[in-house]
């Protein structure tokens, strides 16, 4: 491992590994990438692999039509296939406050150049056979949304990074963060020190941990976030499915799994990654009341990872006002996964070029309590 | 050309895991993710012992260096209804 590195990114999933990979592609590649255990490890290896434009603020739209964009290019790149699926999303909405809000989303989203539809029931019955209709009072659905495969998305930007001069360090845990008369100065981990004057913090669910070892304070929380999969089937289902009167959501994987997950609004913060029996029950109803011919799936395998959650919905990006050299990345939710390749496209250019984009400023780690930002409210989960 | 087979589910073979190792994966948890091995009906039960012993031969010892994969829920396949407390059965789509 290198004793010194002009950045050092802790964390190894996808928000991390991305901007690595497209500062890399640019050139830069004075990087040591530090993740406390094998790659895929953390939410980036553990989420539904689900990729939407449907949001309710234009920049998660904005964000997400570009990471649509990028994402289908990722496999060219890399030489990785991630398996990405565009067989849309639909949104089911059971009551008139909801149903409302997803018509406004639905006009933002087209605003934006986003081709989401509001359809009836019955066509909604017409693109997943077997739906019920019963009790849904509007849909939204859009056909360019999709699912991926997220381990070797993950490993392609890995390797790509690599290749182009970056050091990936796994089973490498951060233990402290030296800094002096308010500037970082060297990160120190199990493996030995890295001298450095930037640090990037995308630990995802641990980084409000990683920040208080530089004496910061994030004000994001995690939450575990339980999902499961199914026996592998033949093709049968092209959208994901979510269901916004208790967060459901599930899409079939190109191995044929049925995967998804669902909101429990019971869910304490905490860092415990069991699996429950109680998700078991929950998911296993709601999925069979949207689709009731799914009773006689076999369930698989369940597990859990952590959702970053901050305050607003919305992530924490740019430079921390107490530390200077210390980068938030982090605050992602359930949706880092998703919008990762722009966030390290516009990340990578903003580090590098100094190239401002607004996220920087509305997203500041700074913004709570003085500026707050829109709520993103299209949360599932 | 004779195969030593893994991981009957997802039919990964002694070659495969050779070949992931070989691209850096040198723990279990990054083989199973790489091969698939332990993700398929028996969830890990046929095959990961098995894993097990030829990492250890890949890494040149007799002793398991790295820690077992975690074991995950649930101990058989289980149909949906189950859990859902709904006994109308259903078929596969």
């Amino acid at each position: 491992m290198k004793d010194r590195a002009e950045l050092v990114i802790i964390g190894g999933g996808i928000i991390g590994l991305s901007l690595a990979y497209h500062l890399a592609r640019m050139g830069f590649h004075d990087i040591v990438v530090l993740e406390q255990g094998y790659l895929c490890f953390g939410a980036s290896g553990r989420n539904g692999g689900g990729v939407r434009q449907q949001w309710s603020t234009a920049d998660h739209i904005k964000l997400a039509r570009m990471s649509v964009r990028l994402f289908r290019s990722l496999a060219r790149e890399t030489g990785y296939n991630i398996w990405f699926r565009q067989g849309g999303y639909l949104f089911l909405s059971r009551d008139a406050e909801s149903a409302a809000a997803l018509v406004k989303n639905v006009e933002l989203q087209n605003s934006l150049g986003v081709s989401t539809r509001q359809i009836d029931v019955s066509e909604a019955r017409r693109i997943v056979p077997g739906l019920t209709g019963k009790g849904i009072a509007a849909c939204a659905y859009n056909s360019t949304d999709g699912v991926l495969f997220p381990w070797p998305a993950v490993w392609g930007m890995a390797n790509t990074a690599r290749q182009l001069g970056v050091e990936i360090e796994t089973f490498t845990r951060v233990t402290g963060i030296d800094v002096h008369e308010g500037r970082i100065t060297k990160v120190v981990t199990s493996r030995g020190a890295i001298a450095t004057g930037r640090v990037v913090n995308a630990a995802g669910g641990w980084s409000p941990q990683i920040a208080r070892l530089a004496g910061c304070q994030l004000p994001n929380h995690p939450y575990r976030h339980e999902i499961l999969v199914s026996e592998p089937l033949g093709p049968f289902l092209d959208p994901m499915l979510c269901d916004l009167s208790d967060g459901t959501y599930f899409s079939q994987t190109m191995r044929g799994e049925i995967c998804g997950g669902l909101s429990d609004p019971e869910e304490p913060s905490s860092m415990s990654s069991a699996s429950s029996f109680r998700f078991l029950r929950r998911m296993c109803r709601s999925m069979t009341r949207l689709m009731p011919k799914l009773s006689g799936v076999k369930i698989l395998r369940q597990w859990a990872g952590y959702y970053d959650e901050t305050p607003d919905g919305n992530p924490i990006l740019g430079p921390s006002k107490e530390v200077e050299g210390f980068i938030q990345f982090n605050g992602f939710g359930g949706h880092g996964f998703m919008l990762a390749p722009a966030i390290g496209k516009i990340g990578a250019e903003w580090l590098l070029r100094q190239a401002e984009h607004e996220i920087f400023t509305k997203y500041a780690p700074d913004r709570f309590g003085k500026n707050p930002a829109p709520k993103e409210s299209l949360v599932l989960g | 050309m004779s195969k030593t087979i893994i991981c009957r589910c997802e039919d990964v073979c002694l070659a495969d895991l050779e070949e992931a190792f070989k691209h850096g994966r040198h723990d279990l948890e990054s083989l199973k993710r790489y091969t698939g091995f332990s993700t398929g009906f028996c969830q890990g039960k046929g095959c990961t012992a098995h894993a097990a012993r030829f990492l250890a031969a890949l890494q040149g010892g007799d002793d398991m260096v790295a820690d077992p994969p975690r074991v995950r829920p649930l101990l058989h396949p289980t149909p949906a209804a189950r859990f859902a407390g709904r006994d109308d059965g259903g078929e596969n789509p």
